[in-house]
């Protein structure tokens, strides 16, 4: 595909059928992926009437409606102010103690550094389910000992923030400390010869230099925490503020004993436009990202 | 050596540091140490019963019936995840035309990445809300009016998928003691579907792994006068051991997982239905602490817990051990 290719005069006969070969294979899985989200798509812009009986049709007409009920009744516009609140704390806070306790545990030996650092790293090995059931009972009881039940006390934004924060702590550490390795040992000499302190240094000279390893992994991050469903399922109940994911699986199940199909899939749409959003934009870095990450 | 170095270390380190051992450390230790008691989550007079809640769940017919279905997972899940990637990364990267220099990628293979690659960046709430719909089980489903129009399926006689518990393709059901091994129909959908999401992040992993492959390579295999299927063979896939050995391992961790689309697409509160037939071992894990048939149902959910942790570990490491690379091919 690398553009000096195209000044070799192509052969036309040869490699045409498998090329046809391979380009029928590759739209059919092409039309798998995309049938599914397409047709959902298309529900939300019809009556429940159209839905139930002629589920394959178009719209006779694209009626917007479903999405208002939707962002109202269906409460998809308060999931969505509550998942941004969540996550604009949470990766920030995940990128900055992250990239903090990386940076410290890459370029300064210690005494008990790899213990550390591994104990970071095993956390990667467990599955997250593993420790919910006490989790649940953690969060409470932080919030009891530290005197602030209402900030990160069960079913808050905070506590719910800190818990999503401890759990991308050990793949945020374990990326990044990969990253900060590969950095030149000479640029912060320079700067520590200049007077600037450890921690001036860290902010003003490392973390700018870091910067692509910084938008691969907040990305990751970003991601991961939108699509987070366990956590806040176990931690907000009944009554407490609700994120995206945790709505949507509700407003399914709720779908059940009411019939307003329009409202589901509407619900739905919205909540995947943000994620296509992003991932047109950065598609290359999230695939580069969220791949890359696996094999190191 | 600069001033308050030790400081700045504490410092950077404190916080998440605290964050981790409060709220990951100590749940976990919390799970280990509750699968040894009686606690039911609440009243804090609890008292260690030893092994007991372990004995237990080796009599727990719905948990070895879970377990059946992890195995089955298993074995279909990562071989036709990992057999669709590559075939489709081998098409992108070799299929294309040929000329003079050499084989090349087909056209357009950055948008088949991009559709492919996209089910992988959706939450699993947006996934099961589409595939609920899409395998509803009358004729409103997407599947069963397409199935209906093109008259594979009779109209008063849908297909029920999620909500079918009965054997897929006439696979026998296996009783062994107290365990049963069954493939059911719910079990099945939910595999197409783990497959459906994943094969794109597998296909760009397998994809760039090829594209590091010098193309030199290729050009002297051609010229040796090997085939395309014969250099798939001879030469992409012994190069790509090492990357397929990976995805491997994360298939199999994902297959031994496969919580969020049990608790996602199937029937029954805490997923798992209908009637057992999709539980596997997390979803049994966490339901049984939603659904308490016990008094000690927590601490009998945390023994739960311990099981699936050894064994996946035990799978981890086992799968290390045999697809460890003996000799590493640098280029």
């Amino acid at each position: 595909m690398s553009s000096n290719d195209k000044q070799a005069s192509p052969d036309p006969a040869k490699g045409l059928v498998a090329n046809a070969f391979s380009h029928t294979f590759l739209i059919v899985w092409g039309l798998l992926v995309t049938v599914p989200l397409i047709w959902a798509t298309i529900q939300s812009f019809k009556t429940d009437q159209e839905i139930i009986h002629s589920p394959l049709g178009l719209p006779a007409e694209w009626r917007l409606d479903a999405f208002g009920r939707a962002w109202t009744k269906g409460h998809i516009g308060e999931f969505f102010f509550n998942t941004l609140v969540v996550l604009t704390g949470g990766v920030t806070l995940t990128m900055l103690l992250g990239s903090m306790a990386a940076y410290v545990l890459a370029r300064y030996p210690f005494r008990g550094n790899r213990v550390v650092y591994w104990i970071f790293v095993a956390g990667l090995t467990m599955p997250i389910y593993l420790g919910m059931m006490p989790l649940y009972l953690t969060v409470g009881k932080v919030g009891e000992v530290t005197g602030l039940e209402s900030v990160i006390g069960r079913g808050t934004y905070g506590g719910l923030i800190l818990v999503y924060v401890a759990y991308s702590m050990p793949f945020t550490i374990f990326f990044l400390h990969a990253f900060f390795r590969t950095l030149p040992t000479t640029i912060a000499e320079a700067a520590s010869v200049d007077g600037a302190g450890h921690v001036r240094t860290f902010f003003q000279v490392m973390l700018p230099m870091a910067k692509p390893g910084m938008i691969g992994i907040g990305i990751f991050n970003v991601i991961g925490q939108w699509n987070q469903f366990i956590l806040p399922t176990v931690l907000m109940k009944q009554g407490d503020p609700k994120v995206l994911t945790q709505g949507l699986l509700e407003l399914a199940a709720e779908a059940r004993y009411e019939t307003d199909f329009a409202r589901l899939f509407a619900g739905m749409t919205l909540a995947m436009l943000p994620i296509l959003a992003v991932y047109l934009v950065f598609h290359r870095q999230v695939q580069s990202g969220l791949t890359g990450a696996t094999t190191k | 050596m600069r001033k308050g170095r030790g400081w700045f270390i504490t410092g950077f380190l404190i916080a998440p540091i605290v964050l981790y051992v409060v709220y990951v450390l100590l749940p976990y230790g919390a799970t280990a140490l509750f699968s040894v008691t009686d606690f039911d989550g609440l009243n804090p007079d609890w008292k260690i019963v030893g092994f007991e809640n372990f004995g237990n769940l080796l009599d727990d017919e719905v948990f070895l019936r879970a377990i059946g279905h992890n195995v089955v997972v298993l074995t279909i899940f990562p071989i036709i995840t990992i057999l669709i990637a590559l075939f489709f990364a081998f098409m992108l990267n070799v299929g294309g035309r040929s000329d003079k220099a050499g084989v090349r990628g087909v056209f357009g293979s950055s948008i088949y990445k991009f559709i492919f690659f996209f089910p992988q960046v959706m939450s699993i709430a947006i996934v099961a809300v589409i595939w609920r719909r899409v395998l509803q089980s009358n004729d409103g489903g997407m599947l069963n009016a397409l199935l209906m129009k093109l008259g594979l399926v009779e109209q008063n006689d849908p297909e029920l998928f999620l909500a079918d518990p009965t054997p897929a393709f006439g696979t026998p059901q296996i009783h062994i003691g107290s365990m049963t091994l069954d493939i059911p129909v719910v079990l099945v959908c939910l595999i197409a579907i783990a497959v459906w999401g994943s094969v794109g992040f597998y296909l760009v992993l397998f994809s760039a792994a090829m594209q590091s492959i010098p193309k030199d390579i290729f050009e002297a295999a051609t010229l040796d006068g090997a085939t395309r299927v014969q250099s798939f063979y001879k030469v992409t896939l012994p190069l790509l051991r090492d990357h397929v050995s990976v995805a491997w391992v994360y298939l199999g961790i994902a297959a031994l997982d496969f919580y969020a689309l049990v608790i996602g697409l199937t029937p029954d509160p805490g997923g798992g239905g209908p009637n057992h037939a999709s539980e596997v071992m997390s979803s049994v894990m966490m339901s049984n602490v939603l659904r308490p048939s016990r008094y000690d149902a927590f601490a009998y959910a945390c023994a739960t817990g311990i099981s699936i942790a050894i064994i996946t570990l035990l799978f981890a490491a086992l799968q290390f051990r045999v697809t460890r690379s003996r000799d590493k091919i640098e280029f």
